[in-house]
């Protein structure tokens, strides 16, 4: 009979650093992580400026004020390449996830890939933004 | 004696204890996410630097209004999950799960800031044209 005891699960160990010097791949997927978890500042201003835009005139006035200022554009376009980035290794994860790429060499390509490519949708996006 | 199968008391151990659960959940909002993320960010994109005015009438509008619900409901979900599987990576114990809570807390009420302010302005534009008519 097995007996149900309570026990304290071990924390998986931190690999990077003290066991694997740093990887393409290791940096690609934790980047991923990363990026993912930062994406939350994008969505809290962007919750509280539309409150904003609901509330009265004054309050929209400052919180709008931040959302256009450089430091509103530096948040925003971070959070564009953050989730142009999330979302290409994102989608690096379902193709691994049916027994694909999983190879060294297509694993780095594809770390390059999601790198190069975030950077380039990024800048498409903010000049198809500055245009339209 | 509990009539109770192995199997059944295995049923919930493992280290997730839910199985598979979190790991499919998190590939549905994957690819629904990654439907959505592309329009919104242009969607959203394009609001920037518009009057209250404007934003509002932009935001009651029926596109715009249900890409950004469904953006910030899945989206939300899916961080809250995510965020959760990075905190049990890192941390244990009361820690862990006074964390875990705080990003499921902070999931929600930001789906409900966003929620809110879209009822609303919805809410301004269908009175707006009432007035006019
Ligand atoms: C709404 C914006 C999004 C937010 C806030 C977000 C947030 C997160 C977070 C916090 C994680 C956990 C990262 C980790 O600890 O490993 C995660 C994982 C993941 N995300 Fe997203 N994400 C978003 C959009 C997307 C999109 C558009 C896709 C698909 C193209 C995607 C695919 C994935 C996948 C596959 C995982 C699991 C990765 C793993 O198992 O390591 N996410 N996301």
């Amino acid at each position: 009979m097995a007996e149900p005891k309570r026990v304290e699960r071990p924390l998986s160990p931190f690999m990077i650093g003290p066991y694997y010097r740093p990887q393409m791949t290791s940096m690609s997927s934790i980047l991923t992580r990363i990026t993912g978890n930062a994406l939350i500042a994008g969505f809290l201003l962007g919750a509280w400026w539309l409150i904003a835009a609901v509330s009265s005139p004054g309050y929209f006035g400052v919180v709008n004020w931040i959302v256009t200022s450089w430091l509103g554009w530096l948040i925003f376009a971070g959070m564009a390449w953050a989730m142009w980035y999330h979302y290409l290794t994102g989608l690096r994860h379902l193709l691994w996830d049916t027994g694909r790429g999983l190879d060294v060499e297509t694993a780095e390509k594809l770390g390059w890939g999601a790198i190069i490519g975030s950077v380039v949708l990024t800048l498409l996006t903010l000049i198809i933004l500055a245009i339209f | 004696m509990r009539y109770l199968t192995d199997r059944k008391r295995a049923v919930g151990k493992g280290a997730s204890g839910s199985g598979t659960e979190h790991f499919w959940w998190m590939t549905m909002s994957s690819v629904a996410l990654a439907f959505l993320v592309p329009a919104f960010i242009f969607v959203f994109g394009h609001a920037i630097g518009m009057s209250q005015a404007e934003l509002q009438a932009y935001f009651a509008r029926p596109f715009p209004a249900i890409l950004t619900a469904l953006v910030t409901i899945v989206g939300m979900r899916h961080f809250a999950k995510g965020a959760q599987v990075m905190l049990e990576d890192y941390t244990q114990g009361s820690l862990r799960k006074g964390l875990v809570i705080f990003v499921y807390s902070l999931s929600w009420l930001i789906s409900a800031l966003v929620l809110y302010a879209l009822a609303k302005m919805m809410f301004l534009a269908a009175a707006a044209q009432q007035i006019t008519n």
